[in-house]
């Protein structure tokens, strides 16, 4: 394979983005569902943690990483369920809740984990879209795993599903303000609760991305905060499904410029180059806002923007 | 004698009053009550899992080793951070278990953590990983031990040199600290050994583990055309995994990774712990000094190479195999002068020879030339 | 958030049962917590040991070993001290502007570059200046630089609108990827060789222990620290105003009340602590500067403060608490062979039960004198 030099940069980054991007998205669309709802679940790193070692799990024992990414669903959903369960009862801080759960979810995944850290599990495919190019680089970054064009096409539906179906409708009053969701008849608690038990699947799924295609396996470290992140996207992308799936893949090109620059022999400084990510997201962060509106978007029950 | 007082799990648990008659009784002084001089307690300290497929999983497996010696209990923890933590575990090892000889092994865990603990508890032994002790500097009763492995890397780079066709190779790094350093060089001496136009690209991580920059960084290195990759990383699974999966050869580090790319993995340069720990517990058994400062590459048994994989030619596994045989006979120098550094200076003059023991090669702080990448 | 404000408000009924009504009702609110806190506990406990005995071990045998690792003898407990005193200062950091209603989850970003910003300035001084001078120059430097740092976050929260919570978490990187920056390069001591650093504080500069006492003087700091905050909450008009603006940002302003300043202010204050915290981490534990101070003493510290419902003096017994789990955490991995994730499993029990009890809070007549009979 010939090297391909400076060309490598921007295509490490369109590459990154896709390769790097699918567990941001899944967290972040899923957290923009609970929080839509008016409630914000901040333990979706542990979510995403279970889920990666229950995928791996489950593929290493069943032999099909499918099996693995439907397991992971089903055990996001009853973190979902705990945390929405819980919060039901007056006086209990969702915050707070997010982050026990979050130790809790970790806690668990490594306990559980250990015998799973040496077997190799199958991966998830990918589809080879860059056969058209005869560049190796090319069809390698082309080689799109099917996780990531479902999170795309999830991110356009829900989109269209917030503003045009009865479900969004649900989902909107109940997340601007829970006097009016009752008089109209919702009960808002039933509500949050399906809404973050569907949060916590979705970001179950980013962490079976994580364990099953990139990188592809199953140890403590696998998670870099990756869920926590995720959480903090969704409010960058205003609670907009389309915005959620940007800014992932903004995150995720922004990380890949660290490794990038070094390959083609930028070497000084690369902390900071890794640092990107951040700097990147604060700098349009503080760009965006504006001190006299409240964020535009932001559901009225939030507690997290009160 | 033993069978009656075992100095293990249990029996501390029991009888608090056990418990509190060790955290007063001088270690040493209860080992000769017990009569039985090959009881023995080992305290094992990782900085990460122990089951990591890289460095905590090499050191945990030579820990193995010594639990089935008889008369010896090993108690472990995993995850240790560099912290009052650690500290407060090779405490609670000597308080609450008993432990007179321990292994601190993570680098980190040297200066100010066990060095502090070695001089609040000087009948207790400490061997330290990595370090560098000085004698007159450092208390008596601690010492470190580590392997020459940049020969292990040289002879991955022999086996890269022949399996590159690009006549690039890929390093992922964590750090650039003189252990690292010392084995990109050598890695990149063992391909030019082979043939001096080949050159190696390194990428920093800056963390000891970090999954998906691992990955970013072993995908970044083959779209710039390296062939072959290898690593100096804690747990070196997913840069060998991700690398076989984009059809590059690779090396291993820290343990043997080859069945996780059996068609891709050349070699690799492994611990071999085991040994190392075998030794100090038989000469804290008979009641032998320990060594301060010990030190081992291949011929000693401190370090070992995983078998050579499918895809070593014939070619590359002679020339493996003579310079192998040379190091067993500890007359091979890996940094024979004269060597230029990437920047253009000297870095090995040209009457220099350094074994693999030379102090020299402990502080080193440069890239030789051929090794794309810089040290800060 | 609001129990001990209508505390000091007696109900006018103390008259009918003379003396002793006044204090039965001084005693039954004070207990609320105490008696709904225990029960959590106790709660949480019987929960993990249903775990426990799914996976076959005896839960007895786990709690006593938890006992004894954690608070069983001076040792035990002068360790869980230890691993609490970094966590009273970072658990402040989220508590105090909490009470004006923010979320600030980055204070781990201010410990690190408190950490790196005392050990800085320590360098020129360092055999010039006797360590009376130094210590509180250090000290100075980590709390300015990390309350500017999360200042900096109430500033951005203020005047711009940018969410507190992922400004923070966001600096919190970045912070990371400056101190590594600064310690591998214009801050390393070159002698520093595998585990980069800034130059080592020399002895006399270490700010030691407290006395009689194997914990540092962290602790006191904390204790402290938390002490202040309690006063500067309860009984300063600055407190007060900051209540009154947590409440209702909008009713504030109305009221004339300097809601930016308070804002900063106290974010600054917050984050002061967070830097300090990351000076005696540097001062009375790690002697320089260096990769370790991310040891995630800033994440733990906001489950600190949620579980002491963001009031600083109940920080003190939450961080022991927190402290003697952890502490027993290594004791479990020796003795019952449990992976080291079982405290993490214990922890977030414990906190999910004790979290949901909030519920409880003003359910049970028994606590509250104003549902009482009127009973002579």
């Amino acid at each position: 394979m010939e090297g391909i030099g400076i060309w490598g940069v921007p295509l490490a980054i369109f590459a990154g983005a896709i390769r790097v991007s699918t567990p941001f998205i899944f967290v972040s669309l899923g957290e923009s569902i609970t929080e839509r709802s008016g409630r914000i679940n901040l333990g979706l790193e542990g979510t995403l943690v279970f889920g990666a070692m229950t995928a791996y799990a489950i593929a290493v024992m069943s032999g099909s990483p499918w099996l693995g990414v439907l397991a992971a669903m089903a055990t996001g959903a009853i973190f979902g369920l705990i945390h929405g369960f819980i919060c039901k009862f007056p006086k209990v801080n969702d915050i707070a809740i997010g982050i026990a759960m979050m130790q809790f979810g970790l806690g668990l995944a490594f306990f559980l984990g250990k015998p799973f850290i040496q077997p190799v599990a199958p991966r998830l495919p990918s589809i080879p879209l860059g056969g058209w190019s005869d560049i190796p680089q090319v069809q390698s970054a082309l080689n799109i795993n099917v996780l990531f064009v479902i999170g795309g096409l999830l991110a356009v539906a829900l989109w269209w599903a917030f503003k045009n179906t009865r479900l969004g409708l649900i989902l909107r009053v109940v997340g601007d303000s829970s006097d009016a969701a009752r008089a109209m008849g919702l009960n808002p608690d039933t509500v949050r609760l399906f809404a973050t038990a569907v949060g916590g699947s979705l970001a179950a799924v980013g962490g079976a991305y994580l364990s099953l295609y990139y990188p592809g396996s199953w140890n403590e470290g696998i998670s870099s905060g990756q869920g926590l992140m995720a959480v903090a996207l969704v409010i960058f992308a205003r609670w907009n499904p389309i915005g959620c799936f940007l800014a992932a893949l903004l995150f995720g090109g922004a990380g890949a410029l660290g490794p990038a620059l070094q390959s083609v022999g930028v070497t000084q400084g690369y902390y900071l180059f890794y640092a990107a990510p951040y700097v990147l997201t604060l700098a349009i962060l503080v760009a965006t806002s504006s001190p006299s509106r409240s964020l535009a978007g932001a559901p009225g029950a939030l507690s997290i923007t009160k | 004698m033993t069978k009656l007082l075992p100095m293990n799990r249990r029996s501390f648990l029991q009888t608090t009053a056990v418990g509190a008659a060790a955290l007063g009784l001088s270690p040493s002084l209860f080992s000769a009550t017990a009569a039985a001089q090959t009881a023995l307690t080992v305290g094992f300290i990782y900085v990460g899992p122990k089951d990591d497929y890289g460095y905590n999983q090499a050191h945990a497996e030579g820990a193995a080793v010594i639990k089935a010696m008889a008369g010896v209990t090993v108690v472990e923890e995993e995850n240790v951070p560099e912290t009052v933590d650690v500290q407060k575990t090779m405490e609670s090892m000597i308080n609450l278990d008993g432990a007179t000889l321990v292994f601190p092994t993570s680098f980190g865990y040297f200066d100010p953590h066990m060095l502090a603990m070695a001089e609040k508890y000087p009948d207790v032994q400490f061997r330290h990983c990595g370090g560098l002790w000085q004698e007159g500097k450092n208390p008596m009763n601690t010492g470190s031990y580590f392997g020459y492995i940049g020969q292990g890397q040289y002879l991955n780079g022999i086996t890269a040199g022949y399996a590159s066709k690009s006549k690039k190779i890929g390093f992922v790094a964590a750090k650039p600290i003189p252990q690292v350093l010392q084995n990109i060089n050598s890695f990149l001496l063992g391909a030019r050994s082979v043939d001096p136009a080949i050159t190696c690209q390194v990428i920093f991580t800056g963390e000891w583990s970090l999954a998906v920059k691992e990955a970013e960084a072993t995908n970044a290195l083959i779209d710039q055309g390296a062939d072959v990759i290898t690593c100096h990383v804690d747990s070196p699974k997913v840069v060998v995994e991700t690398a076989a999966g984009r059809g590059a050869f690779v090396c291993g580090y820290h343990a043997n990774q080859s069945p996780l790319a059996p068609e891709k993995y050349l070699t690799g340069a492994e611990w071999a712990w085991g040994n190392v720990y075998t030794d100090f517990v038989k000469k804290a058994q008979a009641g032998e000094k320990l060594g301060n400062f010990v030190r081992g590459g291949l011929k000693d048994g401190f370090v070992k190479m995983s078998p050579l994989g499918p895809a070593v030619s014939a070619e590359a596994r002679t020339k493996f195999d003579t310079t192998l045989a040379e190091m067993m006979k500890g007359t091979f120098s890996v940094f024979k002068g004269p060597i230029k550094d990437n920047k253009g200076g000297d870095a090995v003059t040209a009457s220099q020879v350094l074994a693999e023991d030379a102090i020299e090669l402990e502080s080193m702080a440069y890239l030789v030339e051929g090794v794309v990448g810089s040290t800060s | 958030m609001t129990i001990e404000a209508n505390t000091s408000a007696l109900p006018p009924l103390s008259a009918q049962t003379g003396n002793l009504r006044p204090m039965l009702e001084w005693l039954a609110r004070r207990a609320e917590p105490l008696v709904i806190s225990l029960g959590a506990i106790l709660a949480g406990l019987a929960l993990f040991s249903v775990v426990i005995v799914v996976i076959g071990k005896s839960p007895a045998d786990l709690f006593k070993l938890m006992y004894t690792g954690g608070f069983g003898s001076w040792f035990s407990i002068q360790n869980s001290l230890s691993r609490a005193a970094p966590l009273l200062l970072t658990a402040l950091c989220v508590a105090l502007p909490a009470r004006l209603g923010l979320v600030i989850i980055g204070g781990e970003g201010a410990v690190v570059l408190g950490g790196v910003a005392a050990a800085a300035i320590a360098l020129p001084f360092i055999g010039s200046a006797p360590p009376i001078i130094v210590l509180p120059l250090m000290a100075l430097a980590g709390m300015l630089m990390g309350g500017l740092w999360i200042g900096a976050v109430g500033m951005l929260r203020h005047y711009r609108g940018v969410n507190e919570t992922i400004a923070s978490l966001l600096m919190a990187y970045i912070a990371i990827a400056l101190m590594n920056h600064f310690i591998e390069g214009p801050l390393r001591d070159p002698a520093s060789l595998n585990k980069p650093s800034t130059a080592p504080l020399p002895a006399e500069y270490m700010l030691g222990n407290i006395p009689g006492m194997d914990v540092n003087w962290g602790l006191a700091i904390g204790v402290v620290a938390c002490i202040i905050s309690f006063i500067l909450i309860e009984a300063t008009s600055f407190g007060f105003a900051a209540r009154i603006a947590g409440g209702n940002v909008r009713a504030a302003q109305i009221q004339g009340l300097p809601v930016g300043r308070l804002i900063v202010g106290f974010a600054a204050i917050a984050g002061s602590f967070a830097g300090l915290a990351g000076m005696v981490e540097v001062a009375a534990v790690q002697g320089s500067a260096n990769a370790s101070l991310a040891a995630g003493y800033g994440y733990t510290g906001i489950l600190v403060a949620f579980l002491a419902r963001h009031n600083p003096l109940a920080i003190i017994p939450v961080a022991i608490l927190l402290g003697g789990i952890d502490a027993s955490g290594g004791l479990i991995q020796r003795r019952m062979d449990l992976p080291d994730a079982t405290v993490l499993v214990l922890q977030g029990t414990l906190f999910v039960v004790i979290l949901l009890c909030e519920t409880f809070y003003g359910r049970f007549k028994i606590f509250n004198p104003d549902l009482w009979k009127r009973t002579a």
